[in-house]
């Protein structure tokens, strides 16, 4: 039965083939070994580097290395990776190639990450935004809420409907602390905002996030910010005659009038701290977390729709966490239900940072479990 | 609640009309007796080809024209390989996917900083003043209006032309279609083109209308979407665009439910379409009358005109 069999084939493959979509990452080259005394370094990018987004900043920083060290590194890179076993691989292959120091860029690659380190003691190896380390495996990850509570000042001063919608990817604490920080600078200056969140489930879908982002907009939200790769809220915002909070690249260029600002990224300072501390041979495990003061989160310039005082306000709350005399997460801080989470005067550790999994007040919607 | 109303249907149109166009055109190809699994990849190419041109010339018609000659040379390739040269239908079909996955991403290079307007909605005078139906009915954009125009043209073709009877005649039985003298390798090759095409529009949708921008594996799976949706048709025009809008539905009302905050798992409605295409699939496959009245006979099978 040709149609049956070929039921089955499509309905698997659309269940299958829906989701995912990536092509084959290509082999790293072993066949240029390079100058033996050359530092070697390679990167793993989940997604293409295009031309804004997560892998685009860390790109950024990998040229800035090379600038920054110039003869003393080769680079390589390895994009559209996907997570898992094929992630395992390519870093093995870098390896493999004797590579010196390998920066593995997703969440995903943490487990693969530490199981090739074991294999390979003498690579050293860095990996984003993970929580398992080892001898020869360092981590690092920006504290990407200082810029969104900033962006969050900018919104509560720049909205009038009092809705902010957010676009977001995955309920993991990383992106919860994103949207729990953007939420506390809105309502810092403008305590009646709400914040309404659509969750794609996927880092990368431009349609869906399009279609999230109109979505938003017509639930009344006036400006639309996102944590996913795509630039599709930024033009949704644009087309609909709102506007938008860019986040990882500035997005300015996708919305000239919609966008106000964006949440950057910046790798490079560290990713040249790194390279020549493996030089130098002063390299050690290190659980890195950087924010504004460390130059990995900044601010994009601000629209020019912004008033000069709101540009003032963020200008001295920027400096105020510079200095450490802000800090997003310092209380009072509740969650929806109205419980105080942390107390007057006290702030959140790290550790608790690094686990949060719930909304703070000011959030509309259920959390999803 | 109107303008939510209205944003709902609008946005449920929006996400439905990629998925009419590229499955149309695959309904058409089957109907002749050729399953081409290759629509992502024809969508991927037409996506990109249109965007790039759009983008070098600055006309967004120029873009969805060269969109649809991409989709239609995308579709050349396959049917050399499938009509020409005989090679396995499914083999080739899923080698096009792979193919135009890759080749949209090389042709995309420079094109993914590139930001577009998109074309913009037609407000038909008077007309879309109107309460509810003016806005979701008469002020979409064109290339909608132009789904609406196919799916009555392709719906006439099919059943009411002597030319729709002989391109069903074939997708049954190719072999009495050739022993009457009717050239059934180049009707074949036009039906594969023409689905092609309308692949290319789909994919032109998508990178012009819809989000507007390139960027690798835009898609997103849609072209399966589109071939499940000819199943989940069984081969009837008007069905195709009801499912289309149902999947499209599907996912914008998971959206709106989590927009309201309403307490409901985002994993489990992000999941919901697929799941409602894959149960759907399920109940028409139990009903082997529906599948024999309007599948064609003839599908898959290479079909040798000198054997």
């Amino acid at each position: 039965m040709m149609t049956t069999n070929r039921m089955f084939l499509i309905a698997f493959t659309v269940s299958l083939l829906a989701a995912c979509g990536q092509k084959d990452a290509a082999e790293p080259d072993a066949s240029d070994a390079g100058d033996a005394s050359r530092l070697k370094v390679g990167f793993v990018y989940v997604t293409p580097i295009s031309d804004a987004g997560w892998t685009h900043q860390h790109d950024l920083g990998r040229l800035q290395m090379e600038d920054s060290l110039g003869d003393q590194v080769e680079t390589k890179y390895i994009e559209n990776v996907p997570e898992g076993a094929e992630a395992e691989r390519v870093i093995r292959q870098f390896a493999a190639d004797g590579f010196d120091l390998v920066f593995t860029t997703s969440f995903g690659y943490m487990n693969p990450t530490i199981k090739v380190a074991e294999m390979f003691p003498d690579t050293t190896f860095e990996h984003a935004t993970g929580y398992k380390s080892a001898a020869n495996v360092g981590t690092y990850v920006a504290r990407f809420y200082e810029g969104r509570y900033l962006s969050g000042i900018v919104a509560g001063k720049m909205t009038k409907s009092n809705v902010a919608g957010y676009v977001a990817a995955f309920p993991i604490p990383e992106v919860l602390r994103g949207i729990n920080a953007f939420t506390l600078g809105m309502r810092s200056v403008n305590p009646d905002a709400e914040v309404k969140v659509i969750w794609t489930n996927s880092w990368f879908d431009p349609g869906r996030e399009r279609e999230a982002a109109d979505v938003l907009i017509t639930q009344g939200a006036d400006i639309v910010t996102h944590h996913t790769d795509s630039t599709a809220a930024v033009q949704a915002a644009e087309e609909k005659g709102v506007y938008a909070i860019g986040y990882h690249s500035d997005m300015s260029r996708y919305g000239e009038t919609a966008h106000l600002t964006a949440v950057t990224h910046h790798w490079g300072d560290f990713y040249t701290r790194r390279a020549q501390e493996v030089l130098d041979g002063s390299w050690s495990s290190q659980n890195v977390w950087g924010g504004i003061k460390e130059g990995m989160i900044r601010l994009a310039p601000l629209n020019d729709a912004v008033p000069a005082d709101v540009a003032a306000l963020v200008a001295e709350k920027e400096a105020a966490i510079r200095s450490g005399d802000l800090h997003p997460f310092s209380g009072p801080i509740s969650n929806q239900d109205g419980e105080e989470l942390v107390a007057p005067g006290t702030t959140m550790s790290d550790e608790d940072l690094q686990k949060m999994e719930w909304y703070v007040e000011g959030v509309q919607g259920k959390l999803p479990r | 609640m109107n303008d939510v109303l209205v944003g709902i249907i609008l946005a449920t149109l929006g996400a439905g009309t990629p998925l009419v166009f590229a499955a149309l055109g695959e309904l058409i190809t089957e109907k002749s007796g050729v399953l081409n699994l290759g629509v992502e990849g024809m969508m991927l190419v037409g996506a990109v080809c249109g965007f790039a041109v759009a983008a070098d010339t600055g006309s967004l018609w120029l873009g969805v024209v060269t969109a649809m000659t991409a989709g239609a040379f995308m579709a050349l390739l396959f049917g050399v390989l499938t009509l020409t040269f005989q090679a396995n239908q499914v083999a080739a079909g899923l080698a096009l996917t792979i193919f135009g996955v890759g080749l949209s991403a090389y042709i995309g290079l420079e094109y993914t900083s590139v930001a577009l307007t998109g074309l913009q909605a037609v407000h038909i005078p008077l007309l879309s003043s109107m309460p509810l139906i003016g806005p979701t009915i008469f002020s979409l954009d064109p290339l909608m209006y132009l789904s609406f125009v196919l799916l009555a043209a392709i719906s006439y073709f099919l059943y009411r032309s002597k030319a729709g009877l002989l391109l069903r005649a074939i997708g049954e039985s190719p072999r009495s279609a050739h022993s009457i003298g009717y050239p059934v390798i180049r009707i074949r090759y036009l039906a594969v083109l023409f689905g092609g095409g309308m692949a290319g529009l789909g994919g032109a949708y998508l990178a012009l209308v819809y989000t507007p921008l390139w960027v690798e594996g835009m898609t997103a799976g849609r072209g399966w979407i589109s071939l499940a949706l000819v199943v989940f048709a069984t081969w009837r025009p008007a069905r195709v665009i009801l499912g289309a809008y149902l999947f499209g539905g599907v996912t914008i009302l998971q959206l709106h439910v989590q927009g309201l905050g309403i307490d409901l798992p985002a994993q489990l409605l992000s999941s919901l379409p697929y799941i409602a295409t894959i149960v759907v699939l399920v109940l028409i496959s139990r009903d082997i009358n529906t599948i024999r009245l309007n599948s064609p006979a003839s599908i898959g099978k290479t079909f040798h005109p000198g054997a």
